[in-house]
C-alpha cells in the first residue's frame, strides 16, 4: 500500500475502467489513463469517438441521463466518479480549469470582460475588490492581452475570436488549477490565430506546472503540443503512445487510417499528389479579372469595408484553384460574386467569357448550368423537406430537363457517380450522415452537368476521415467528368492535397498566386509563410 | 469507393426514424403532453358527437322543472333558470366553441401565411405589410368585435370574423421570422444557384418548412379565440340566444349564481378544459417539432 501511493505521487489524474452509460447504453467503454504532474497529454478522435465524455465525466458534467456506471477516476487520490455535487463544485475551477470550445457563446455578451474574470476570482474565494480587479488584470495580461487595464472594461462583442478564447483563458487559470482541460480550444479559429493562441498556452501551463489536457481532432495539433497522445474510437482507446510512436508508427489499423487522412501530418510526406500543374488549357473556364466589392456598414453612416479589393486570376479547365485564407479574406465573397449571389463593385467573373452579372436572364440562366456550388454545412444546404431524389432533381426540374422517367435515372445514376447506394433516394437527409449529405450535394451538383464546381469550405464541417473520402471522390470525378474546380478553404493542409494551383488572400487582396509546389515550396510572400508555419504537425512530415 | 461507405454509413438515423415517428416518439414520453392529447381528442368528440351525446334539444324549455341539481334523473348536470338541460347545452357550447376556433384559426392562417411569407421573401413589401400590420395591432380585438357587430350584427360568424382578423398580426409575424430567417440558409441559396423562381423558393422551400411554427401557433390561437367567443357572447355580441355558446350560459348563470352555482361552474369548467388541452398539447407539440430541442437531447 506505501509502496503502491509512492509509486503514485507523481500521478495528478487517473482514470480506471471508466464506463460511462446514456440510458441503459454504454458510450465509454472501460477506459483508463494516467496524467502525470506537469504532464501534457492529448486526447483524439473524431465527433463520437467519446472524447468529450471523457471530459465531461470527469468536471461531472454529463449531460442529460448520462452517469458514470463504473471505474475510477482519481484526481490526487480523490474519487470525482461518487463525489456530490457540492464536493464537485469545490474541484471545478479550483483544482481542474476548462477552457472551453467556442469562444463565441462561452462568455456572457452583456457582462463586462474584466468583471467576469473577477467573478471566476470571487468565487475562488478571492476577496478584496482592489486586489481582484488587480489580479483579474494580471492574468489577462498573462492570457497576452494586451492594454489589459482598458479592456478589463470592455465587453465580448468588442473582443476577436482569439482575444475572447484568451479571455476564456484567464478565466480556466484564475482557480491556479493543478489540472488544465482544453476542449478543443482552437477549432473555432484561424490557424495563425491558433497558433499564437496554442504557443501561450503552452508557456503558460509549462511556467506554473499545470498538467494539461488536450482534446482535439486533429492528430497533427495533438502531435505538435503534447507528450502524449491517446487515440479514441467509439468510446475506447484504441492507442496511446508519444507523438512520434503514434504519427510515425502506429500500431492499430485505425491510427494508421487516421494518420494517412491528416492531411497536416502528411503534408510533403506525397510530393506527387499535384503533379497536374501544366494541365493547362489555352482558354480559362473562369476568368476573374479586376473584382471588387465594397459593403456599406449598417448603422455605422456610410462606413465601408472593402471585402474584395482587385482580385484576378484564371482557373484553367479540368484543374483545381484553391483561393486560401482566414475568415474575413474575402474569400467566400468572391465564391458569392462568381455565383451571381452578390454583384460586384467593380471588374467582372468570367465564366466561359461571360458575366453572371448581365441582366440578360437567358444568359444567366445557362451560366448557372455551368457553374454549380457544394456548400460548407452538409446539414444546412440540403432542404429537410426534401426527399433525397427531389433534392438532386430540383435542378432538373427546374431547368425542365427530360421526363419523369428519365430523371429518375438520372438520380440513380448520379447517386452511383458519388458512391451512395440507390436506395437512398427515398431517404430524408436528416437520416444520413455529413459524409453522406455531402455526397447528395455534389450529386445534386453535377446534375446538370456542370463545368465548374464551386466549393465554398466543401469538406471543412468533416471528419478527418470522412474529409478524405470526399477528397478522394472530388479527385476522381474530376478524372472522369473532366470538371474544373474552384476550392475555398482556410485549410492548407487540404489544398496541397486536392489543388493544382493555388490564390492566398489576405484582407480582401491577393497576396500570392501561382502552383502548389511554388507556393507551398518557394512562398514569396511573408504572410503566406506565416501560414504555411502555423500548420499543425509540419514536424511529423518526415 | 463503396467498401468506404460502410463507415459513413453507421451514425446515421439510430434514435431518430422518420420525421413523423420522430415526432409520435417525442409525443409519447412526454405524459402531459399526452394527457392533454387525450382531453383534446374528448373535447374534439363532444364537439363532433353533439347531436348524439345531447339527450335534449338545448333550447328546449321545461318550466316545470328549473333549478334542478345535478344528477337528477333524467338531467345529468341539472337544468338552469329556465329548466333547459345544462348537459345538452354543455355539448352544443363546446361544439359552438369549437366551431369558432376552428374558423378563426383557418382566417388568420389562410390571410395571415401568405402575408408573411410575401414580407420576409420581398424586403420592398416587408416596408408596406409590416406597417400594416403595426397599425392593426394597434386595435384592441374587441374593438374590432364591436365595429363588426356594429355593421353587420351579431353572429358566430362574425365573432369567428373579428378573433381571427385579431389573430392575423400575429401570424404575418410569425410567418415572417421564420421567412427571414430560412430565407437565409444555405439551400435556399442553393435553389437561387439553381435559377430557381422566388416563387418557387417560397412554395417549395419556404413554405413547408414553416409547417411546424404554423401548427404551434395554431395551438394558441384555438383556446384564445374559445375564450374570445365566450366573452364576446358573454357581452351579447357573438352567439345569440337562444343558440347554446359556453359564453351564454355564463352570462345567464350569473343572475342565479347562488342559487344555482353549477349551471355558471359547467361551462367555466368546459372552457377552461378546452384551453387546457390545447395548451397542454401545443407545448408538447411544440417541443416535439422543435428540431433544436431533439439535436439537444442527443
Amino acid at each position: 500500500m506505501q509502496q503502491d501511493a509512492r509509486q503514485h505521487e507523481n500521478t495528478l489524474l487517473s482514470v480506471r475502467d471508466l464506463e460511462v452509460s446514456y440510458g441503459g447504453n454504454p458510450v465509454l467503454h472501460k477506459v483508463s489513463f494516467d496524467l502525470k504532474k506537469g504532464e501534457r497529454v492529448a486526447i483524439v478522435g473524431q465527433s463520437g469517438s467519446g472524447k468529450s465524455t471523457v471530459v465531461a465525466a470527469i468536471l461531472g458534467l454529463l449531460s442529460g441521463a448520462g452517469r458514470i456506471s463504473g471505474g475510477s477516476i482519481l484526481l490526487n487520490g480523490e474519487d470525482l466518479a461518487d463525489a456530490s455535487e457540492k464536493d464537485l463544485r469545490g474541484i471545478r475551477g479550483k483544482k481542474i480549469g476548462l477552457v472551453p470550445q467556442d469562444p463565441m457563446s462561452n462568455l456572457n455578451p452583456s457582462m463586462k470582460v474584466g468583471a467576469q474574470i473577477a467573478d471566476a476570482l470571487a468565487s475562488n474565494g478571492m476577496r478584496g475588490r482592489e486586489a481582484i480587479k488587480q489580479r483579474a488584470v494580471e492574468l489577462m495580461t498573462e492570457a497576452g492581452i494586451r492594454d489589459a487595464e482598458r479592456r478589463y472594461d470592455q465587453y465580448p462583442h468588442e473582443f476577436s475570436g482569439g482575444m475572447r478564447q484568451r479571455v476564456l483563458i484567464a478565466i480556466s487559470l484564475a482557480g491556479e488549477p493543478d489540472l488544465l482541460i482544453a476542449d478543443e480550444p482552437t477549432s473555432a479559429l484561424d490557424v495563425t490565430v491558433q497558433r499564437q493562441i496554442l504557443n501561450h498556452l503552452q508557456t503558460l501551463v509549462d511556467a506554473r506546472g499545470t498538467s494539461l489536457l488536450f482534446v482535439t481532432h486533429d492528430l497533427g495539433l495533438a502531435g505538435d503540443r503534447t507528450d502524449r497522445i491517446i487515440v479514441m474510437a467509439e468510446g475506447r482507446i484504441v492507442e496511446t503512445g508519444t507523438p512520434w510512436e503514434v504519427l510515425l508508427n502506429p500500431q492499430e489499423d485505425y491510427t494508421r487510417r487516421l494518420v494517412a487522412a491528416a492531411p497536416s501530418a502528411s503534408l510533403a510526406a506525397d510530393p506527387t499528389s499535384a503533379p497536374m500543374a501544366e494541365r493547362q488549357g489555352p482558354e480559362p473556364v473562369l476568368s476573374v479579372r479586376n473584382l471588387a466589392k465594397e459593403f456599406k456598414l449598417r448603422g455605422q453612416r456610410g462606413r465601408r469595408i472593402q471585402a474584395v479589393d482587385n482580385v484576378s486570376f484564371d482557373v484553367q479547365r479540368g484543374t483545381t484553384t484553391a483561393i486560401v485564407g482566414e475568415s474575413g479574406s474575402g474569400k467566400s465573397t468572391v465564391a458569392r460574386i462568381i455565383l451571381g449571389l452578390e454583384t460586384p463593385t467593380a471588374g467582372v467573373a468570367l465564366i466561359k467569357g461571360e458575366s453572371i452579372a448581365t441582366s440578360d436572364p437567358r444568359t444567366r440562366s445557362a451560366l448557372r448550368r455551368i457553374a454549380q456550388p457544394v456548400f460548407q454545412d452538409p446539414y444546412g444546404s440540403l432542404d429537410p423537406t426534401f426527399s433525397i431524389e427531389r433534392l438532386i432533381d430540383e435542378p432538373l426540374r427546374i431547368f425542365k430537363v427530360g421526363t419523369r422517367e428519365s430523371r429518375r435515372e438520372r438520380v440513380a445514376e448520379l447517386l452511383d457517380q458519388v458512391a451512395l447506394p440507390r436506395t437512398v433516394a427515398q431517404r430524408r437527409p436528416h437520416e444520413l450522415s455529413g459524409g453522406q449529405r455531402q455526397r447528395v450535394a455534389i450529386a445534386r451538383a453535377l446534375a446538370l452537368e456542370p463545368e465548374l464546381l464551386i466549393l465554398d469550405e466543401a469538406v471543412s464541417a468533416l471528419d478527418v476521415l470522412v474529409q478524405e473520402q470526399i477528397l478522394d471522390l472530388l479527385g476522381d470525378l474530376q478524372d472522369r467528368l473532366g470538371l474544373t474546380y474552384l476550392f475555398i478553404t482556410h485549410d492548407l493542409a487540404v489544398v496541397r492535397q486536392i489543388a493544382h494551383n493555388v490564390v492566398v488572400m489576405k484582407t480582401g487582396k491577393v497576396v500570392e498566386a501561382g502552383s502548389v509546389d511554388q507556393v507551398f515550396l518557394a512562398p514569396s510572400a511573408d504572410y503566406t509563410r506565416e501560414l504555411l508555419g502555423a500548420i499543425p504537425g509540419a514536424a511529423f512530415a518526415s | 469507393m463503396a467498401v468506404t461507405d460502410i463507415r459513413t454509413a453507421a451514425p446515421s438515423s439510430a434514435g431518430l426514424g422518420s420525421g413523423r415517428g420522430r415526432i409520435w416518439k417525442s409525443l409519447r414520453r412526454n405524459p402531459l403532453g399526452m394527457a392533454g392529447g387525450i382531453l383534446l381528442a374528448l373535447v374534439v368528440l363532444v364537439a363532433l358527437l353533439a347531436p348524439l351525446l345531447a339527450p335534449y334539444d338545448p333550447a328546449q324549455v321545461h318550466f316545470a322543472t328549473p333549478f334542478q341539481k345535478p344528477g337528477t334523473v333524467g338531467f345529468l348536470l341539472g337544468t338552469d333558470d329556465l329548466g333547459r338541460d345544462i348537459f345538452s347545452r354543455l355539448v352544443f357550447g363546446i361544439r359552438s366553441s369549437f366551431e369558432v376556433g376552428v374558423l378563426a384559426v383557418l382566417l388568420s392562417v389562410i390571410i395571415g401565411t401568405p402575408l408573411g411569407l410575401l414580407a420576409g421573401y420581398w424586403k420592398w413589401l416587408d416596408a408596406i405589410i409590416s406597417r400594416l400590420n403595426d397599425v392593426t395591432l394597434a386595435f384592441p380585438f374587441l374593438i374590432i368585435a364591436v365595429g363588426l357587430v356594429a355593421i353587420t350584427g351579431p353572429s358566430l360568424g362574425n365573432a369567428a370574423l373579428a378573433i381571427g382578423i385579431a389573430h392575423i398580426p400575429a401570424m404575418i409575424r410569425i410567418i415572417r421570422g421564420e421567412t427571414l430567417r430560412i430565407k437565409e440558409s444555405d439551400f435556399v441559396v442553393g435553389a437561387k444557384t439553381m435559377d430557381a423562381s422566388g416563387g418557387r423558393i417560397i412554395f417549395q422551400h419556404i413554405l413547408p418548412n414553416t409547417a411546424s411554427s404554423l401548427i404551434v401557433q395554431a395551438t394558441v390561437i384555438m383556446p384564445a379565440a374559445v375564450i374570445g367567443e365566450a366573452v364576446l357572447s358573454f357581452l351579447g355580441l357573438g352567439i345569440q340566444p337562444p343558440a347554446p355558446s359556453l359564453g351564454i350560459m355564463l352570462s345567464d348563470a350569473q343572475q342565479y349564481l347562488f342559487r344555482s352555482p353549477t349551471a355558471a361552474i359547467v361551462p367555466g369548467l368546459g372552457i377552461a378544459a378546452i384551453c387546457l388541452a390545447f395548451n397542454l398539447f401545443g407545448d408538447a407539440l411544440r417541443d416535439a417539432l422543435d428540431p433544436a430541442a431533439t439535436s439537444r437531447k442527443k
